[in-house]
């Protein structure tokens, strides 16, 4: 089966920038794929490049196995883009749009899938609304929908839930998972971390242009996170526990592998007569690898 | 014929007719104004070719018209897409860059032909006109539609800010369709402003559609023609080219 996002040695400057530098990734059929990375580190140029916003530098890209640029019509079939900008046309409504968007993929006739996409989207009430109606929230659901006209089995979504509320968020989330379900290869890039780590299955963590880390997601928790004995204390920590782990806002954070470890720690503790004040047990969480790796740790 | 072609006309057809009351008939109004004042002022005094001037100005504000609103069409439209970002609608779907010169440069020949259309219903009572040669009105409101169209395209791409197309249209645009004859006959003018004029290729096409009303022009419609076929190939290569690259479409 051929991969559903092929790239190879990419890279892109802009002026001094170098947004993207020898950027390889590889994403499978029918994965939920992660692209994480602080701000300019790259995500939108490397998603830009795969649509064909912007040209690659050097390097080259692919669609199911389609060239951005040498077949550049298959490929733009294969995908459809949520861009980070809220854009909009502010001359049609919601359904225009939609059906405007359509006929640009080729595809006439499309009231059922258009349809079904708003109802997934919780559009319905607003079909006939004008797109400058609309709240940011609701502007960004038509985005999209909009990429979703030509039921693309690539599917990319740069920062979709900024910015939107709870609910926005739930809804798109249930459905993007459900065209997950159905086949359909989705990659995301987000700034909220418990959104990729609950979501992504395979994550790649993108800085100055280059991929600092690609795994899954449940290797990436296991290499750069683990439990850890959270607590607070009257006294000072002894010194040799204090090495293991770290203190920040008055808690310290002291990491094990297993739980039979926990009594261990808790007994050291005891024995150097430091005083417990309170007491949590801390899970692996996809900040901390975040934040490990792009400090430099990665392994 | 391709959809994503014929749907992105579409839509920059539905685009300045949903705001036709500016893009249509405020530039009617516009046109209906200037022969309001110039035959009030001229008519009686002026005879062009023999035709009342009246008679004469109408073929020109038609013509200047239909250069003027295709040229704003694409124009605006690039810029507003551009700058608001939806630009994006259009650069992401399979559609090749000659279908996307195509829409953008048909559709600026529909609205500057419904334009002009608009100005000839809006003043031809005013004074007797003849239609003495009608395919060469046909052939030079399209070509002309046509060239101003790419060079709005042109314009609509290179511009990065609204004042930026509104330098375009103010010296280039503008000088180019008003000192081109619309308002008087190049002959009138003394030897050195008509070799100036000659260099003007809007003379041409204005001179050109004048002629299918009346059967007289300043010059030969066949070299009329020429020199507006000769433009609107240069421009079409040109802007071809432009989009091809993808100058600041695609960085
Ligand atoms: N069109 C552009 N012109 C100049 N610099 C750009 C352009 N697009 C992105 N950059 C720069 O490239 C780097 C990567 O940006 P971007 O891909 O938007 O990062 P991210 O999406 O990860 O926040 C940043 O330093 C940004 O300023
Ligand atoms: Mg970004």
């Amino acid at each position: 089966m051929s991969a559903a996002i092929r790239i190879q040695q990419v890279s892109k400057r802009f002026g001094s920038t170098q947004a993207l530098d020898r950027v390889d990734l590889e994403v499978q059929q029918g994965e939920f794929f992660g692209l994480l990375g602080p701000n300019g580190a790259g995500k939108t140029t490397l998603i830009s490049a795969l649509a064909g916003l912007v040209r690659a530098d050097a390097g080259s890209l692919f669609v199911m196995d389609h060239d951005v640029q040498g077949d550049y019509r298959a490929a733009r079939r294969h995908l459809g883009v949520v861009p980070q900008e809220l854009v909009f046309d502010p001359f049609f409504t919601v359904r225009e749009s939609l059906k405007i968007q359509s006929g640009y993929f080729g595809i006439g006739d499309n009231d059922d899938w258009i349809d079904e996409i708003l109802e997934n989207l919780g559009l319905t009430s607003k079909a006939d609304a004008n797109m400058r109606m609309l709240s940011g929230g609701m502007k960004r659901r038509v985005l999209v929908a909009q990429a979703l006209v030509h039921r693309p089995p690539v599917i990319v979504l740069d920062e979709p839930t900024a910015g939107v509320d709870v609910e926005l968020r739930q809804t798109l989330w249930a459905f993007i998972r459900r065209l997950n379900e159905a086949g359909h290869t989705i990659v995301l890039t987000t700034h909220y971390l418990e959104e990729a780590e609950n979501l992504c299955t395979r994550i790649a963590m993108l800085k100055a242009g280059r991929v600092v880390a690609l795994d899954t997601t449940a290797n990436l928790l296991r290499r750069f996170s683990a439990h850890a004995l959270r607590l607070r204390t009257g006294g000072t920590l002894p010194a040799e526990l204090a090495r293991e782990g770290a203190e920040s806002g008055g808690w310290w954070s002291i990491p094990f592998d297993g739980f039979d470890q926990v009594e261990p720690l808790l007994a050291r503790i005891r024995a150097a007569g430091c005083r417990i004040d309170d007491l949590e047990i801390g899970k692996p969480d996809l900040e901390e690898v975040f934040v490990r790796v792009m400090q430099g740790q990665a392994g | 014929m391709r959809h994503g072609f014929s749907t992105l006309l579409y839509k920059e057809v539905l685009r300045f007719w949903k705001v036709a009351s500016q893009t249509v008939a405020a530039p009617v109004l516009t046109a209906l104004l200037y022969l309001l004042i110039f035959s009030h002022v001229l008519e009686g005094h002026v005879k062009v070719h023999g035709v009342a001037y009246t008679a004469f100005l109408i073929p020109g504000l038609v013509m200047m018209s239909v250069l003027q609103n295709a040229f704003a069409n694409s124009s605006s439209s690039l810029i507003q897409s551009k700058v608001t970002g939806n630009i994006v609608f259009v650069l992401l779907p399979p559609i090749s860059y000659l279908e996307f010169f195509l829409a953008y440069v048909l559709a600026s020949v529909v609205r500057g032909v419904v334009v002009g259309a608009g100005v000839l219903l809006a003043t031809f009572w005013f004074a007797p006109l003849s239609f003495a040669e009608p395919l060469w009105i046909l052939v030079f409101a399209l070509m002309g539609g046509a060239i101003l169209g790419s060079l709005g395209v042109i314009a609509g791409i290179w511009a990065d800010k609204f004042d930026q197309l509104a330098a375009f249209q103010n010296f280039l645009i503008m000088p180019l369709t008003f000192l081109s004859g619309v308002f008087y006959s190049i002959n009138s003018l003394p030897p050195f402003w008509q070799r100036v004029s000659h260099w003007n290729p809007v003379f041409y096409m204005i001179d050109g559609f004048r002629h299918g009303f009346f059967g007289v022009s300043d010059a030969s419609p066949w070299l009329s023609l020429a020199v507006a076929g000769a433009c609107l190939a240069l421009l079409t290569v040109f802007t071809l080219n432009l989009l091809k690259r993808g100058y600041k479409l695609r960085a």
